[in-house]
Order: C-alpha cells, then sequence, then structure tokens
C-alpha cells in the first residue's frame, strides 16, 4: 500500500480529528467547571457569565475541612492578628473556625472520604475477586444449566436498583445494617458482581486452557495452576474489571443516602448537604467534588494501559 | 519409563462418543504413533492418559498401576502440544524450569540447573535461554516445548501433533531428532499425528484408530503391508494404495471381466464368484510391454528417481509407481501389470482382509 495521502483523505483526518477535540471538551467542560469553582472566591462562584480568569484560592478547601459558624460581630483586631493564615481567610468570609478548647473542629468530610475509599475499595475487591472465580469456574468446568446460571447472574442487573431501594431500606433496618460499612459493602459487591462475572468471564474464556493444562501434567494442582498461569494472563481483564465496579461503587448515590446518615456515610450523599453556615457555599462543594474526583482520576490513570486493552477487548486479540 | 495400558476404554462427550471399548497396550521404551484423521478420537486418548479427561468406562494402568483416580500431577506424564504449550511471560529457562518447581518433585537448585542445560543442550536451544518466549520461532517454540518434557524425566512423553504446525523442512529435521531423542532417551512415547509419514517413519508401532476404534496396531511393516482392513490400508502409503473391486473366478481376479483381468498365483480362496475389494500398492502395479491389462496414461508426476502415474484401465482409474528412466506420456497406451503376491484380498462387503479374517 503507498503511504502518500490524498488530500481528500487528509481532510477528512483533519475533521476527525477535530470532532475528537469538540467531544472531549464538551465532556471536560463540567470538570473544568468543578475545578474552577473550587479555586474561585465565594463571591465569583455564581456569577453570570462565569467567571474565567480569577485569582485562584485555597479558601473553598478549607472551608471544606473544617466546622465554621457565622460571626455576629466584626472580629477583634488583635484576635485576627493572632489567627493563622488559613484561619484569617475565614474571617474574611465573614465566619468563625468552631474550636472545642485549642483544638479546630474538622467537618466531616474527612470521615466520609475515608468511608467512601473503605466501601469502595472493600467491594471492589470483593466483587473482582470472588467475579474472576466464578467466571472461571463457568469457562473452564461443565456447570449443568450454564447458561441458565449466566443470565440468572446477568438479570440482577435488568431492573433499575431503585425500584429495590424501599425493600432493602426495610431489611437492612430489620437486620440492623443501616449506616455500616458492611452493609453498603455487601450492596456494591453484590450489585457490580453480576457484571464482573460476565466481564471476566470473556476475558477468561479468550485464555487458551492449554497453558494450564500443560501445568496440571508439569505437576502443579488446579489452584496452583489457577494462581501462576491464569491469573497474569487476566491481569488485563481484571484491570479493567476493577476500574469499572470501582467507578460505580465511588459514585453510588441513592443507596447511600438512603442506608447511611453518619457513621458510614460516603462522600456523594455527604457533598450536597455541605451548605455551610447560610447560603449554600458552592465553591466548597466544588471544591468536595474535586477532591472526591481525585481517587477515581488516579486509580483509572495507573491502570491506563491495560484499560486500553480492556476497552477494545473482543476488538483485538493478542 | 514405563508401559501403559488402556482397557476397555469407552469416553462419552454428552451425546457424542469419542472412543468406544479401546484396549491399548504401549511397551516399556517403546515409540507408539496413534494414526487418525481429525476427530478419530486421538487426542482423547491422549488426554484420557494424561489424566485431564476421566474414562465414562474402562481402566489405565501405568507400570501395572491402575491411575483411574489420580490426578494429572501425579501421573508422571509429560505433554508437548501443537501449540500453546509455552508459558507466556515467561523465559525460554523459566519455561524449562517451570515443571521442576512444582512443589511435588522438589529439585535441588543445583540438579534445576544441570537438568535446563542438559536439556539445552540436547535440542540445541542454548542460545535461547533467556529470551522470552513470544520471540521464538515456531520450531523453537516446538524445541523449548519438547525441553520442558525431557526436564522432568517423566515416566512417559505424550505428544499430540507436535510437527504439525511447522513447516515442511522443519518438520522432517525434528522428526529425525525426535526419534533420535527417544532412543538416547530410552523413554516411552506416545505420538499423536494424522500423518501417515510421521507414523510410518517414527513408529516402532503404529495404532491405527477409525472415529474412536482401535482397528490395528502393529509395526509400522505390518500396518503397511498387511492391514486389517482398506481403512487402515489406505491410511498409510503415498500415493495411496490401489483398490478394486471385483470378483474371483478361476483363481484370477476379475475387475472388468475380459478387459481387467489378473492372476493371483494361488492366493485365491476357494470362493468362487466372492465379491471381493482388490488392494494393491502403486509401487507393486509394473509397466511394461507385454503385461496383461492395457492402460491409458492420464496424468504423469515426476518425482525425481520416480514417477507417478494415473492410469485409467476400463475406466477404472489407479496409480502406479514407475522407475522416473521409463519413457511415458500422457494419454499414451500402456500395458500393466501387478505383483500378484503382493495384492491384499479385503471381503467386498465388510473390507476385512481375508488374512485377518481368515
Amino acid at each position: 500500500m503507498a503511504a502518500v495521502q490524498t488530500s481528500r483523505q487528509r481532510l477528512a483526518n483533519r475533521l476527525a480529528i477535530a470532532a475528537v477535540i469538540v467531544v472531549t471538551l464538551i465532556f471536560l467542560a463540567p470538570i473544568y467547571w468543578i475545578g474552577s469553582t473550587a479555586f474561585k472566591p465565594r463571591a465569583l462562584a455564581t456569577t453570570v457569565p462565569p467567571t474565567v480568569l480569577f485569582q485562584p484560592e485555597i479558601t473553598p478547601f478549607i472551608k471544606l475541612f473544617t466546622k465554621r459558624v457565622q460571626l455576629t460581630r466584626p472580629v477583634e483586631e488583635e484576635v485576627y492578628e493572632a489567627a493563622p493564615w488559613w484561619e484569617r481567610r475565614i474571617y474574611d468570609g465573614g465566619e468563625r473556625v468552631l474550636r472545642v478548647g485549642d483544638s479546630v473542629q474538622l467537618s466531616g468530610y474527612p470521615d466520609r472520604f475515608k468511608n467512601s475509599l473503605i466501601v469502595a475499595v472493600t467491594s471492589t475487591l470483593l466483587a473482582v475477586s470472588m467475579g474472576t472465580l466464578t467466571a472461571y469456574g463457568f469457562s473452564r468446568f461443565r456447570v449443568p444449566g450454564e447458561q441458565d446460571w449466566l443470565f440468572f447472574i446477568l438479570s440482577t442487573r435488568m431492573l433499575p436498583p431503585v425500584v429495590v431501594a424501599i425493600p432493602m431500606f426495610l431489611m437492612y433496618r430489620a437486620v440492623g445494617m443501616t449506616d455500616t460499612h458492611i452493609g453498603l459493602i455487601i450492596l456494591y459487591t453484590a450489585f457490580n458482581l453480576s457484571f464482573s462475572v460476565w466481564l471476566m468471564k470473556g476475558f477468561i474464556d479468550e485464555i487458551p486452557k492449554e497453558y494450564e493444562e500443560a501445568a496440571l501434567v508439569d505437576g502443579y494442582t488446579r489452584m496452583q495452576a489457577f494462581f501462576k498461569i491464569v491469573l497474569p494472563e487476566a491481569t488485563t481483564g481484571i484491570a479493567a474489571t476493577a476500574v469499572f465496579c470501582f467507578i460505580t461503587a465511588w459514585n453510588e448515590y441513592a443507596f447511600a443516602l438512603m442506608l447511611t446518615n453518619r457513621d458510614a456515610q460516603t462522600a456523594p450523599p455527604f457533598i450536597p448537604a455541605q451548605v455551610g453556615s447560610g447560603l449554600t457555599d458552592w465553591t466548597a462543594i466544588a471544591a468536595g467534588t474535586f477532591l472526591f474526583l481525585l481517587p477515581v482520576a488516579i486509580f483509572t490513570f495507573l491502570l491506563r494501559n491495560h484499560l486500553l486493552r480492556g476497552m477494545s477487548f473482543g476488538a483485538i486479540r493478542k | 519409563m514405563a508401559h501403559i495400558e488402556l482397557r476397555g476404554i469407552t469416553k462419552k462427550f454428552g451425546a457424542t462418543t469419542a472412543l468406544r471399548k479401546l484396549d491399548l497396550q504401549i511397551g516399556d521404551g517403546e515409540f507408539f504413533v496413534l494414526l487418525g484423521q481429525t476427530g478419530a478420537g486421538k487426542t482423547t486418548t491422549l488426554r484420557l492418559i494424561a489424566g485431564l479427561e476421566k474414562p465414562t468406562e474402562g481402566q489405565i494402568f501405568i507400570d501395572g498401576v491402575d491411575v483411574g483416580t489420580w490426578g494429572p500431577a501425579e501421573r508422571d506424564v509429560a505433554l508437548v502440544l501443537q501449540q500453546y504449550s509455552l508459558y507466556p511471560r515467561y523465559t525460554v529457562r523459566e519455561n524449562l524450569e517451570f515443571p521442576l518447581k512444582a512443589k511435588i518433585r522438589r529439585v535441588e537448585p543445583d540438579e534445576m540447573r544441570d537438568r535446563v542445560a542438559r536439556a539445552a543442550k540436547i535440542l540445541r536451544i542454548e542460545h535461547l535461554l533467556d529470551r522470552k518466549t513470544e520471540r521464538l520461532s515456531g520450531g523453537e517454540m516446538q524445541r523449548v516445548s519438547i525441553g520442558r518434557a525431557i526436564v522432568r524425566k517423566p515416566r512417559v512423553f505424550l505428544m499430540d501433533e507436535p510437527l504439525s504446525a511447522l513447516d515442511a523442512k522443519l518438520r522432517e529435521a525434528l522428526r529425525t531428532e525426535l526419534k533420535n531423542l527417544q532412543m538416547t532417551l530410552g523413554a516411552t512415547f506416545l505420538f499423536v499425528t494424522h500423518d501417515q509419514i510421521e507414523a510410518m517413519s517414527m513408529a516402532d508401532k503404529i495404532g491405527v484408530l477409525d472415529r474412536g476404534r482401535l482397528v490395528q496396531t502393529g509395526t509400522p511393516n505390518e500396518i503397511y503391508n498387511n492391514p486389517r482392513n482398506t481403512f487402515v490400508a489406505r491410511s498409510v502409503g503415498s500415493p495411496p494404495i490401489n483398490l478394486f473391486e471385483g470378483r474371483l473366478q478361476g483363481g484370477r481376479a476379475v475387475i472388468k471381466p475380459g478387459t481387467f483381468e489378473l492372476p493371483l498365483n494361488g492366493q485365491a480362496v476357494p470362493d468362487e464368484g466372492r465379491p471381493i475389494i482388490f488392494g494393491v500398492r502403486p509401487e507393486d502395479v509394473s509397466v511394461e510391454p507385454g503385461a496383461a491389462v492395457e492402460a491409458t496414461v492420464h496424468d504423469v508426476e515426476n518425482h525425481g528417481v520416480e514417477k507417478i502415474l494415473t492410469l485409467n484401465a476400463a475406466q477404472t482409474i489407479f496409480r502406479a509407481t514407475v522407475p522416473a528412466t521409463l519413457k511415458v506420456e500422457v494419454d499414451e497406451t500402456v500395458r500393466c501389470a501387478w505383483n500378484p503376491q503382493k495384492v491384499i484380498l479385503f471381503d467386498g462387503s465388510s473390507g476385512l482382509s481375508l488374512r485377518h479374517a481368515g
């Protein structure tokens, strides 16, 4: 094939690239909006049209992490002077940071963030490991009624989760699992499991069973062969599945809102409730959302090489 | 090194029967080749011996011990497959070490290095030891996978068409190497193939499988010269054996009355008029002036030292292997005959050799 491009092909290429750029910008716009709002002074957060150029400040994050109340009278000069730089920012906004004795009262955000991490990481680990083992079983052994089982597993995803919200709530209340980590972990694991089984089955089906059989004959047990041969070959699939499961668990809002309220509450229901004192402080909410986006972004970035293969799975063979 | 015996093995996969009542003996130190078409049950037999499948019925003995309940790891057999047999991501050395690292074997590191070095030397892959397996050629991969079998010193080597994915030249070279290797190691080999040349050139014994049944076992010589039925007769020999349908009349083979009749030199059984299939190998057909049957030359294939003629006598097509020095042209009329001693008589309806059936 000649490598020479006709001018028509070049034009088509440019148009395609332009389209990709436009679509990417559309997708990035809300993220830019959140990111910029997280660093805006409060007064600029809701201006119409939006302010694009401004002096970025860290105040929204300080607000995000502290408990504050409205000042009823101006703060005294010497108190202001004695305060650390970050506390002055709060005074500037007409609020003061709540203290008990000398220690600053932290907002609920760090704990909620930690809850989100615990719940999402644990449920992802569970869903992926259980899904991988189940998929392996379906892929390698004769399971009576295999197609029916797989359909049953998939069917758990066929109705909108919110349909089962009320029975779930009642069940959780009856067994005392509301507002517990384990409650949410079980829920998210169950929710992600069907997805994980199906995705992993596809990946494991692609690994020739000859590898394991060779290992079996070479003196390894089924379990050893699985860990030594199958698992390394399935890394790509596992990574892709893990990212999807993690994102689902991390972003889940409705059940978290309904089933948790304090101890085990995750970040998604907490952030919008973070209204501060007085009017809704959009900058603090944006700051919370911005931080909340980071783990998914980091996780995805770390696994990006695997993901590319995982996404195009089926289209490209080894 | 071991003796293998299969006794009354039947293997069903759902509704299909892969093997029926198979009895098979493989002697210690024997190079046994299972020959059969795709779907004849060769691979299934191998997998049953390896322990990767369980027989529906029957027993498998290795050195006289029933291994029915043993897993693949315990049977101590080595398996070489046509492809996918090397572990990806590993180097050649890691592949060779892999079976030795299994917990059931507990090979000391020194011993391991020794064995890998020895296997690499035998197979001439020493220069490849630190290479990743993805970067090997087909022939190198197959050497490594044979090496992985050798390092273990298994009781039996099971090989599932290990050469069929390779190109012709390499296949020929590895064939010789494998045969030499088997003799050096004195090991028991069970080699599965659909390639009759592999079977004939390497085997001490050949077993011919037809749709799950073992039709005949014997030395390559027996299989070639004394096939049990027309199926076995057709499965070895190149060009394939000529099979003529005809009758016995007055101690002669009558294929087309009047125009195509040949003598049998007393081979005839006293069944006058019985329908018979006469089998004769192309090299036992001679073309010479004054011979009994007239035929036209349909095609000439020159193979260097010999020519393969496709002849047409009385609307019956058959082949003859003749010296290359014989001058013949297509469409020429020649006279031909067969070596009556070499003609094999098969029953006209069952296809069984009369020598075997009595």
